[in-house]
């Protein structure tokens, strides 16, 4: 092998540090009609009039769409595969608003200034009512979030009538006997916010017709095939009417897995037949667009006197917000995510409420529940090994599954087939000096240092659900061009498909190209999320590759007047057993010439009834000042078992990045709302992701396992790495200080007056 | 979003003046870093960078920072860092990033007046004193207290003495708006103290030659915002001063 | 008002809005390397030099520019290449929207900076946010660029 586990430099990274035009916006036509949103003041309100008269007289104003005049097709703008559990609880433009924010006009106007003007001009009458603002009080209460018809496929108990999206209850074994057992018990409740992504790339989208009458859509989106759906549907118009092409994105980690600005541009050229485009303000990409979910989990556990944890019960309630979006699904990883963990566990219990609220939707980002169940169960496990007397880190050392070990109360997976997270602890352990240096320490300046570690898993995908195709074809000339739907948004999936490429086809990276994404012509993928493109797509490219290999040996055969099973192939050329050569240059030439004319295209497609998790354990060494609480983290250490890691750059990279968001969840990013709903935390003047001055040091490695049923032993990584640092943190505080924040994030505030 | 309908650059102060007085939303242009934060319609905007306000300069006694001295100047000037020591450099160091302080203007910081400001903080440390064209000269606390008016702030006026100083900030995050800023001048054992964000503009808490950190603390209200409560900003009061002072002490 | 603004040494003449940003007239102009990330001043991805100096581009007006010499990622490829091959052997530009705002300000440092220490580095490029890599990958290519004889 050549490429696989090696550094390879992104194949766009040239592109990327000269500055080259490939983004959306770079790209867009100049004389885009421009897309303004006119948005809700108010949490919660019916529009009793909208008048749009004066407006229309804006010069240059080409369409202005209201409740009045709007498609009001059902849809969800959720990225989700088949079947979709996503409520389809929105219209484009809905005559009740439940969030500031939400969309009572769509003004196209020539000029940006033209579109604000007239946006400024419409006349909204609203009847306000009151909203729901705080999650606790939604379920059952008197006010209804959606008092519609709006429906949801979802097995999972969709009630609108109650605000409940989704609710339910799963059992292991019988936790109430096994909890009593326990010698030690924690029984504990968390908050998290709602996070938000802050890629640096707002949401942005531009449309155009074709020639011959279809709508053509360039988008910063995760999910390109999604998006043409969700498109389709809330235009009500056939599926071939639509394309769309995702180019370079700047960033996504789950915000544009959920389509966002992509119905404005569409609908606006499909009624006007011009070009449009809309770009997000940075204050939309907070407000009103999609965030993680904010959540309360209660935490019971207990342990014997040997530290096994022998009970689990999580109890969640997350806040979906305003619409539905990836509710149901988010939940989930919550305890599925988490509790399988434990290997020692008896009884378990999981148990979810999911609500709407009048604030911003909450849809996917990095970690996707996982994140906020692993803050709830690590903390309550650290807290554990403090009352059992034992080590944290001995004590998961004392729980954690080996491999082949049936694993509990996940459905994606029922046997460990890899595991390096026993190597993620110990070499954790040894990288920030777990037994040399104590766990607090004072320091000669009065500053107090703690330590405190977690661990943490996620998926690869979903099982049974997630799917990816690709098609590689052999050129003329014997280079190949690998067609995928799986989005590249930086993470660098395009290099890592071209890396097992040249391994499998024994040739250099330079004769690949990989082209991503146009949904014409790529091959259907549900897109980058849910850790799957390195897995899922990963393993469509291994197979398709094993089938080009023999489509050529085939070809060769014919060619070379010899038996198939006597030809070797080398990535260069075909030899046979006599010493004859063929090229491949010579084959591939020969294969788009003539009557005998045969271009080889391998296609295939792989889905997976497992989803193998990847590890993670996290350390983290902190100093407090105890004079005014400050928190500064000195080293975060992460090791990850991504199984093999197919390019060592990129997976160094992703897990030095999430652990930055990770470490941005546990101490700076907060969310704050007005007494009416509006968010004040909508700009980066006011929520504060972690500078290069905010992180500590950041320490990672790896921890290999070899994952059977991914390519080259590949598992995922992009979403693993965001986990640890908050629970680590917040142990690491605890030692420090005495204070436990159970309520993220961990502001100075809270340590100074939580101090004794 | 913001609008301008004309730009104007004047030649002298004079005609700076009279184009502010014009017409109620014409104003003068700063470093122009959160103008597009408001959603100001300007009629005339006024660009002073014709008017060589852009130095700090000796004077003999003095030393004047032009209104168009950018932050980044206050964070590198050799010469006040000579007569005050680092209290400009760790005044302003933690706000936004080099781009910006290269921009931002301590004209348009210091006529802001704003809660967070850090300059303001640190000039209150120092007997400062603010050239308005209109006005005349008077004393930063004076200014600082004095209602917004129409006038073109100049310059600031720093006496070209020695000063003992100190700056100490609370920011949560390295970039962050302060949650408490506190600045602390000594020269002929004179304490000049102020203190800042609390999140009210800053003020000149103390100024005699036996300060009392938790004393100070208690004559200053405080409050809440997103950031912190006024709770937590009273307890880390007295910490900064007793930090500043201490700092201060060490430095003479 | 018309105005004539020096980009990349090359002198453009336009019709401008007495409100339109340097970050909107470079990329009119062509330089799509300026990207916007905010509209706060936080985030550092419209960076360009004015006179040699960084500024954020979206919160400089047009009209006060005009007369200025502007550099754009565009303008100073050779120089950049030095330290973008380490910034890609990496993998730290990651999604490369804030790449061009953050290889401007590094430059700017390396012509203003001499041994500057780690910390006098990161202080330096703190209004440089980048959401994907946690900074690391960005320190380790900065390191290797700032040994390079300038």
């Amino acid at each position: 092998m050549k490429y696989v586990n090696t550094a390879v430099k992104k194949v766009d990274a040239d592109a990327l540090v000269q500055g080259k035009p490939v983004y959306t916006d770079d790209l867009a036509p100049k004389e885009c009609l421009i897309i303004k949103l006119l948005r809700s003041p108010h949490a919660h309100a019916k529009i009793v009039d909208i008048d749009t008269k004066i407006a229309e007289k804006v010069p240059g104003v080409e369409l202005i769409l209201t409740c009045k005049n709007a498609p009001r097709h059902r849809f969800t703008s959720a990225g989700q595969t088949y079947p979709e559990w996503s409520p389809y609880d929105r219209v484009l433009c809905d005559d009740t608003m439940r969030y500031v924010g939400d969309v009572a006009a769509i003004v196209a106007a020539d000029t940006e200034k033209h579109a604000e003007q007239a946006c400024r001009l419409i006349k909204v009458t609203y009847e306000v009512l009151e909203p729901i603002l705080d999650f606790e009080t939604a379920k059952d209460n008197p006010i209804r979030v959606h008092d519609d018809d709006s429906f949801a496929k979802s097995p999972f108990h969709y009630a609108p009538e109650r605000n409940l999206i989704t609710s339910g209850r799963e059992d292991f074994g019988d936790f109430d006997a096994e909890f009593a057992k326990c010698t030690h018990t924690v029984d504990c409740t968390y908050y998290t916010p709602a996070q938000q992504q802050c890629m640096m790339e707002t949401f942005r989208s531009y449309a155009y017709m074709e020639y011959s009458g279809r709508l053509t859509l360039v988008s910063s989106t995760q999910v390109p095939f999604h998006a043409r759906r969700h498109i389709a549907t809330m235009l009500g118009i056939p599926y071939t009417k639509v394309r769309v092409i995702k180019p370079r994105i700047g960033g996504g980690f789950g915000a544009k897995q959920t389509s966002v600005s992509e119905f404005y541009p569409a609908a606006v050229t499909w009624l006007t037949g011009k070009p449009s485009k809309l770009i997000f303000t940075r204050q939309e990409a907070f407000a009103c667009s999609n965030s993680r979910h904010q959540m309360r989990i209660r935490v019971r556990a207990g342990c014997d006197t040997e530290g096994n944890v022998t009970a689990i019960s999580i109890e969640s309630l997350s806040n979906t917000g305003a619409y539905g979006e990836h509710g149901s699904t988010v939940i989930g990883l919550v305890g599925h995510k988490t509790i399988p963990l434990y290997n020692k566990l008896k009884g378990g219990r999981f148990v979810w409420d999911v609500v709407y609220t009048n604030m911003e939707s909450a849809a996917a980002f990095r970690g996707y529940g996982a994140t906020q169940g692993t803050f709830a169960l690590e903390s309550t496990v650290n807290q554990l090994a403090e009352k059992a007397g034992i080590d944290a880190a001995e004590l998961r050392l004392r729980n954690i599954a080996k491999e082949g070990a049936e694993v509990f109360m996940t459905h994606e997976i029922k046997y460990l087939n890899s595991s390096g997270l026993r190597g993620c602890i110990t070499r954790g352990m040894e990288l920030i000096g777990w037994n040399e240096k104590p766990h607090r320490q004072v320091m000669p300046d009065g500053k107090i240092r703690g330590m405190g570690m977690a661990i943490c898993m996620q998926g690869s995908g979903i099982a049974n659900v997630d799917t990816a195709s690709v098609e590689l074809r052999l050129e003329d000339f014997g280079f190949y061009t690998l067609m995928i739907g799986a989005t590249d948004m930086g993470t660098g999936c395009d290099t890592i498909f071209a890396q097992m490429v040249a391994d499998a086809m024994h040739c250099p990276m330079e004769k690949i190209l990989v082209h991503g994404v146009d949904t014409d012509v790529s091959p259907y993928d549900p897109g980058s999320y849910a850790s799957a493109s390195t897995y899922v797509t990963g393993m469509a490219v291994v197979k398709a590759c094993e089938h080009m290999t023999e489509l050529i040996l085939d070809e060769a055969a014919v060619r070379m007047n010899c038996p198939r099973e006597t030809l070797s192939f080398d990535g260069a050329s075909i030899t046979a057993e006599d010493g004859t050569i063929l090229s491949l240059d010579d084959l591939a030439s020969a294969l788009v010439a003539g009557p005998k004319t045969h271009q080889l295209v391998a296609t295939a497609s792989h889905g997976s009834p497992i989803s193998p998790p990847p590890f993670m354990a996290g350390f983290a060494e902190i100093e407090t000042d105890p004079e005014t609480g400050k928190t500064d983290v000195i080293q975060m250490v992460g090791v990850v078992d991504c199984g093999t890691p197919i390019n060592r750059a990129l997976a160094r990279v992703q897990t030095e990045g999430g652990l930055s968001q990770g470490i941005g969840f546990a101490l700076f990013e907060n969310v704050h709302y007005q007494t009416n709903g509006k968010m004040m935390t909508d700009n980066f003047m006011n929520y504060k992701i972690p500078t290069r001055m905010d992180t500590g040091e950041i320490i990672v490695d790896f921890s290999e396992s070899y994952e059977p049923t991914g390519p080259y032993g590949a598992k995922s990584i992009g979403e693993v790495v965001i986990n640890t640092p908050a629970p680590a943190i917040v142990q690491a505080v605890y030692e420090a200080t005495g204070v436990r924040v159970t309520s993220l994030p961990i502001t100075p505030e809270k340590i100074l007056m939580g101090q004794k | 979003m913001y609008t301008i309908r004309q730009f104007l650059r004047p030649s002298n102060v004079e005609e700076a003046y009279q184009a502010l007085t014009a017409a109620r939303n014409n104003t003068v242009l700063g470093g122009c870093m959160w103008l597009r934060l408001g959603h100001r319609a300007i009629g005339t905007a006024i660009d002073l960078s014709g008017l060589n306000l852009d130095a700090i300069t000796d004077t003999g006694d003095t030393i004047e920072i032009g209104a168009m001295v950018s932050l980044r100047q206050l964070e590198t000037s050799e010469l006040l860092q000579q007569q005050y020591g680092t209290l400009f450099r760790d005044a302003v160091s933690g706000i936004v990033g080099t781009q910006f302080r290269n921009t931002a203007t301590v004209g348009g910081s210091v006529y802001g007046r704003f809660g967070f400001s850090d300059v303001l903080t640190a000039l209150l440390a120092l007997p400062a004193q603010v050239k308005l064209y209109r006005r005349g000269t008077i004393s930063i606390e004076e200014f600082a207290a004095m209602p917004y008016e129409k006038d073109i702030l100049e310059s600031i006026i720093l006496p070209k003495q020695i000063y003992a100083a100190s700056y100490q900030h609370m920011r949560f995050q390295a970039t962050d708006f302060p949650v408490l800023t506190c600045a602390v001048s000594c020269r002929d054992d004179v304490y000049r103290i102020s203190v800042g964000a609390r999140p009210q503009k800053a003020c000149l808490a103390y100024h005699g030659s036996s300060p009392d950190a938790q004393r100070i603390t208690d004559n200053l209200n405080f409050s809440s915002n997103m950031r912190a409560s006024a709770d937590y900003r009273r307890k880390i009061c007295p910490v900064l001063i007793r930090r500043a002072l201490k700092e201060v002490q060490v430095c003479r | 008002m018309q105005i004539t603004i020096a980009i990349n040494g090359k002198n453009y003449t336009r019709l401008v809005d007495p409100d339109t940003t340097l970050y909107t007239f470079v990329r009119d102009c062509g330089c799509y390397s300026v990207k916007c990330g905010c509209e706060t001043t936080n985030c550092g991805l419209c960076t360009v030099w004015m006179d040699g100096t960084p500024v954020l581009s979206c919160s400089v007006l047009a009209a006060r520019a005009a007369g200025h010499e502007i550099t754009t990622l565009e303008g100073v490829l050779e120089e950049s290449k030095q330290f973008t091959d380490f910034l890609a052997a990496e993998g730290a530009e990651q999604c490369g929207f804030c790449s061009p705002g953050f290889i401007m300000n590094v430059l700017a440092m390396k012509r203003e900076l001499s041994n500057p220490t780690e910390s006098e580095i990161q202080q330096y490029l703190s209004g440089n946010l980048c959401r994907c890599t946690g900074y690391a990958g960005q320190m380790r290519a900065i390191r290797k660029y700032m040994e390079v004889e300038a």
